[in-house]
């Protein structure tokens, strides 16, 4: 069982002791611990169970590549799932659960999967998704959703809050170990603006751990001396906690740092996105050890040995009385010397190499520590966690040369860089066969904006283990990013070439022995099931990974991808750079939704564009709708009214008396200049340049493939100025089109525009009283025969300057008056003072929409999807036959624009006089090819008339103008079809005498 | 996240402010153009890998297109230049080494 010494812990503070929980039971550890660190020196072995097999599992690592201790932090809105128990900072009171174990961690059901390892193999889900279906609904699915899944999805609001900062320096450094803060104080002392990242809470990496000198000097003086140099240079940031999580183009890197995790309660964001753009960023992030895949090796108990040090080091925290080292390089020699160095005993090393010697080996003999070389591990012995190991030739198929009795294994595989930065944005990676490792390419690295490598590797991150080399590269690396340089020369540190790759041990381990060993701890899989994928045929490595799953859990194979990969190249009989690696995508280590969103939510997820009356609206109670960005009154329900009462009584004010509605949303762009009309000619499919000063033309825009984008009134304001309005949604994006035609095709034609769309306030007044309550206003603006439908007139209006419209959207009497957007508020409200006495009755967009559908006006977004031409929509006389060109002209002459059995616009009626359902299709007779039934149109609107009293639609219809009076079939779901009459788009007052009135 | 520098206003600016809008130098077909030229016009694009030419807006900036000389696989900017041409300025083209 592990534990805690007496004494030690160069992390710890022993005199702030913090109580804590795990599932409930209360449990002490020191300030300076990790939440694993305290788990282990609480003598918590258990922490997990697997993903699939529910197999139980330990802490296996010291940092952010632990694939077993994901744990649930916290409660309520501070509650957070699959938290890496090595990277949680300990902190007075703080709860953490077990995940992934039902009904509870010490007897878990879902271990029966571990006896049925045989029926869920590699690629388990694709098989089983195929064949036989009814099984996996009926059987499979049920149980696995029960027993599969990491951590719970919180259920409350995240009381916390996030913020996102932007920093722009000449050199990032990621990684402040021995490596990462020497390029620090050399690009530093260079000059440049530099910022460091560290992702745990500690500076100096793993030498003070290791304890070898640096620089001639202990670790920790090199450590202190240097931080205290850094701290005094105001060019240099250094910021613990703050994961570098992904490189992406021209030098930018994000990452996530944690800042009040560890002191819950402070006040300040509790953890910060940084958005970096870096001139050069310095790759010294280390390496990862990696595991032996041996029988039985997911036991708890069984831990990195790098781990097993740092615990113990910096926490004192031992993982057992007894601890077996198991390894094929010279590394963990180290851990056994510091078990030993503690007073804890290490029975054995077992060392895969033949003839293991050199100084660390000397030490452990000197110690008196048995070195049994050419040996490796069988089995472990035990159920919940290591009792013992049986020991075996590597040479061998595992016949038991011996039983270990311990409490713990500590296993080294050999060391991974931390290339996944170097990756993220293109940088290759090349085999070292020496130290058995993937290193950066420096022939390949990910490029910046000019050409350069804008990554340089520095340390381990650049295989080159030694601490010595660390310094060296890391000041040669910190100088070249300081100083336009891209690339240093690396060392030629030979340390790490002591190994011997053993992928799985015993070598000559059969399919029993192969099916204990595990690759991927959390997401369970094991030797066996690579080989099983390439006897299956999966040579690609990208295929295996995603047929087994290796290294597609939350730690994305940080400790599992090189041993896979091994493991496919010897099951390929390839080399390993051969079969090659799989590509690594950020984020490094998973960052919080919280995170990521940053300030970006409740009030400040996205900006809301205000018309000037939105204040009434909102006091009025109005029930609001989204419409892009702009907030608009969908309708003004009176108290105790629902909102289909609210609409009819809207729309029956504007058909019998006059409504008003906000109509500011509309785009306004002003087009004006020698070759404005012209231009307009071009834009809209209709004649704009022949359009009289103090008129206004409904005019229609294509994009080049003949299909409609927008529509809206044009009126010509004099005689080099247009006024194009547009729908509310098509402002920003008509006016970027408009630009774009301008700019890069008619480039020397002489038109400016200008997006006036929040310059004014417009309000619709519409209705059969429409003249008198604006003649009521008074002024000084002649209403009647003199501004006939169509054309618009300017003066002032309740003392306020106005242009107004005689247009019509409802098909009544209809005004829109525009007054600058600050006035908008006084225009409303004299509107309704002057209407009181007639009922005026503020309308919103579903009473618009009712208005326009009774008399068959298309609506942008309804009627049209992006594949629908104005010929489509009966509007064949707004496209000019006379104009040369226009954009759309040649799209729409293409054979299936053209061809007569397109669907095309009509109205409908049901049989019974009800409302079609929305999205509903018109039925064919017969299948389609797909065996679907077929179809011949669709519902593109469809209201309640409270006008016609009945329900009204609108439709597309193939030769739809062609079949007026006949019944077709409307789809309804979970309904029989149901009948309708195919009718004219105009249901209400065809001849527009209203309008014209 | 690219950044390239707005040949109108100067602004070195983020990708997040700018719109792509696909290649650059595509000659316009309208009435009277054959379906072969016409589809070639609308549809058919080159997908190099390397050197390619194409548009951006400086949408939350200036509100300018300019055209910027990439390289699709490395993200090498060999120079941005104005919209209003046929082609890049020789120095650019230069750059590009005459592989777009």
């Amino acid at each position: 069982m592990s534990g805690r010494l007496a004494t030690g812990g160069r992390l710890i503070d022993r005199s702030r002791a913090l109580e804590f929980t795990f599932d409930g039971r209360r449990l002490t550890g020191f300030a300076g611990d990790t939440l694993a660190a305290a788990l282990l020196g609480a003598g918590e072995g258990l922490v997990g169970r697997s993903f699939k097999y529910h197999r139980p599992r330990g802490i296996v690592a010291y940092g952010p590549e632990e694939p077993n201790a994901l744990l649930g932090i916290g409660r309520a809105g501070r509650f957070e799932p699959n938290a890496r128990a090595t990277q949680v900072d300990l902190s007075d009171g703080l709860e953490a659960e077990s995940q992934n174990r039902w009904p509870s961690l010490a007897f878990d059901v879902g271990t029966l999967n571990g006896l049925a390892a045989r029926v869920l193999p590699a690629g388990f889900y694709y098989k089983t998704f195929i064949h036989p279906r009814p099984f996996w609904k009926h059987l499979f699915e049920p149980v696995i959703r029960r027993a599969a899944g990491l951590g719970r999805a919180p259920r409350h609001r995240d009381d916390d809050t996030y913020e996102q900062v932007h920093a722009h320096v000449d050199v990032l450094v990621v990684g402040g170990g021995v490596a990462g803060l020497a390029a620090a104080l050399a690009a530093g002392r260079a000059g440049a603006r530099v910022m460091v990242v560290e992702q745990s809470a500690h500076w100096g990496g793993r030498a003070p751990v290791d304890g070898d000198p640096v620089d001639g000097r202990a670790p920790d003086q090199w450590l202190g001396q240097t931080l205290a140099a850094l701290e005094e240079m105001e060019n240099v940031r250094l910021i613990p906690r703050c994961a570098a999580v992904g490189v992406y183009d021209h030098g930018f890197v994000l990452a996530a740092e944690r800042l009040t995790d560890h002191d819950p309660g402070a006040p300040g964001p509790r953890q910060r996105l940084w958005r970096i753009r870096a001139g050069r960023v310095v790759l010294a992030a280390g390496a990862i050890e990696r595991p032996l895949a041996f029988p039985g090796n997911d036991l708890p108990g069984v831990m990195l040995a790098s781990a097993v040090r740092d615990y113990l080091v910096n926490h004192a925290v031992f993982p057992g009385d007894r601890t077996v080292v198991v390894t094929n390089n010279d590394d963990a020699y180290h851990t056994a010397l510091a078990l030993v160095a503690a007073g804890l005993r290490v029975p054995a090393i077992l060392d895969a190499r033949a003839a293991p010697n050199g100084l660390l080996a000397d030490a452990a003999r000197a110690a008196g520590i048995r070195v049994l070389a050419g040996h490796g591990i069988a089995g472990v012995a035990g159920r919940q966690r290591v009792a013992g190991v049986k020991v075996c030739a590597v040479a061998g198929e595992g016949a038991v040369v011996e039983e270990i009795a311990c409490e713990a294994v500590a296993m080294s595989g050999g060391w991974s860089p931390a290339v996944h930065l170097w990756s993220h944005c293109g940088g290759r990676v090349a085999w070292d066969a020496d130290r058995a490792m993937f290193r950066p390419d420096p022939a390949h690295p990910p490029r910046g904006a000019d050409g350069t490598a804008m990554v340089i590797p520095a340390g381990a991150a650049n295989g080159r283990l030694s601490p010595a080399a660390a310094l060296a590269e890391g000041t040669a690396a910190g100088t070249a990013a300081a100083t336009g340089q891209d690339r240093i020369d690396g060392s030629d540190d030979p340390t790490g070439t002591d190994i011997a790759p053993v992928w799985m041990m015993p070598q000559g381990a059969g399919p029993a022995l192969r099916a204990k060993a595990f690759l991927d701890f959390q997401n369970d899989v094991k030797v066996a099931d690579v080989d099983l994928a390439a006897r299956e045929g999966f040579e690609s490595v990208e295929h295996t990974k995603r047929y087994t799953t290796l290294g597609m859990a939350t730690d994305q194979g940080k400790l599992s991808n090189i041993n896979g990969l091994a493991v496919l190249s010897q099951a390929l009989h390839k080399d390993i750079p051969a079969v090659g690696t799989t590509t690594f995508r950020p984020p490094y280590v998973p960052v919080t939704l919280g995170t990521l969103a940053g300030e970006a939510r409740g009030d400040l997820f996205q900006p809301v564009r205000a018309t000037p009356m939105l204040g009434w609206h909102v006091e009025r109670e109005a029930y609001m709708e989204p419409v892009g960005l702009w907030r608009r009154p969908y309708c003004y329900p009176a108290p105790g009214e629902t909102h289909e009462v609210a609409v009819a009584r809207e729309v029956n004010a504007v058909r019998q008396g006059v409504g008003i509605l906000d109509a500011s949303t509309l785009g306004k762009i002003l087009v004006q200049g020698l070759d404005a009309g012209r231009f307009l000619d071009m834009l809209y499919t209709g004649a704009m340049s022949t359009l009289p000063v103090g008129r206004c033309r409904y005019g229609l825009m294509c994009s080049e493939q003949g299909f409609l984008i927008d529509d809206g009134v044009v009126a010509r304001l004099s005689d080099d100025a247009w006024l194009c309005h547009t729908t509310t949604g098509g402002a920003d994006r008509i006016h970027a089109h408009m630009e774009d035609w301008l700019q890069t095709e008619w480039w020397d034609w002489r038109v400016f525009t200008l997006n006036l769309t929040e310059q004014y306030a417009q309000v619709a007044v519409a209705g059969p009283r429409a003249r008198d309550v604006l003649e009521t206003l008074s002024g000084d603006i002649d209403l009647t025969a003199a501004l006939p439908h169509m054309h618009w007139t300017h003066g002032t209006l309740a003392g306020i300057p106005a242009r107004i419209f005689r247009i019509s959207f409802s098909g009544e009497l209809g005004f829109e008056v525009a007054v600058p957007a600050a006035r908008g508020m006084d225009l409303w409200q004299a509107l309704l003072r002057a209407g009181q006495g007639v009922g005026i009755t503020p309308y919103g967009t579903e009473a618009l929409h009712v208005l326009r559908a009774e008399k068959g006006f298309i609506m942008i977004g309804d009627e049209t999807d992006g594949t629908v031409t104005p010929r489509d929509l009966g509007l064949e006389g707004m496209i000019s036959k006379k104009k040369a060109d226009f954009l759309g002209k040649r799209g729409m002459e293409r054979s299936h624009l053209a061809a007569p059995d397109r669907w095309r616009l009509v109205g409908l009626r049901a049989a019974d006089d009800s409302v079609l359902p929305e999205g509903a299709y018109v039925l064919d007779a017969g299948r389609t090819e797909n065996g679907q039934r077929a179809t011949q149109g669709r519902v593109t609107s469809t209201y309640w008339s409270p006008t016609l009293k009945r329900g009204i639609a609108l439709a597309l219809l193939r030769h739809g103008p062609d079949r007026m009076g006949q019944s077709v079939d409307v789809s309804r779901i979970g309904a029989a079809p149901i009948r309708a009459t195919v009718v004219a788009p105009c249901q209400y007052d065809p001849d527009g005498g209203r309008m014209h009135g | 996240m690219l950044r390239l520098t707005c040949p109108c206003c100067g602004v070195e600016a983020d990708e997040s402010e700018l719109t792509q809008g696909g290649a650059a130098h595509l000659r316009r077909e309208g009435p009277g153009s054959d379906e072969a030229a016409f589809e070639a016009y609308l549809f058919l694009r080159d997908n190099p890998k390397g050197p390619h030419l194409e548009r951006w807006r400086h949408s939350y900036g200036c509100g300018k297109w300019f055209i910027a000389a990439r390289d699709t696989v490395t993200m090498q900017v060999f120079g941005t230049y104005p919209a209003q041409g046929s082609g890049p300025p020789p120095d650019i083209a230069a750059r590009m080494g005459g592989r777009a």
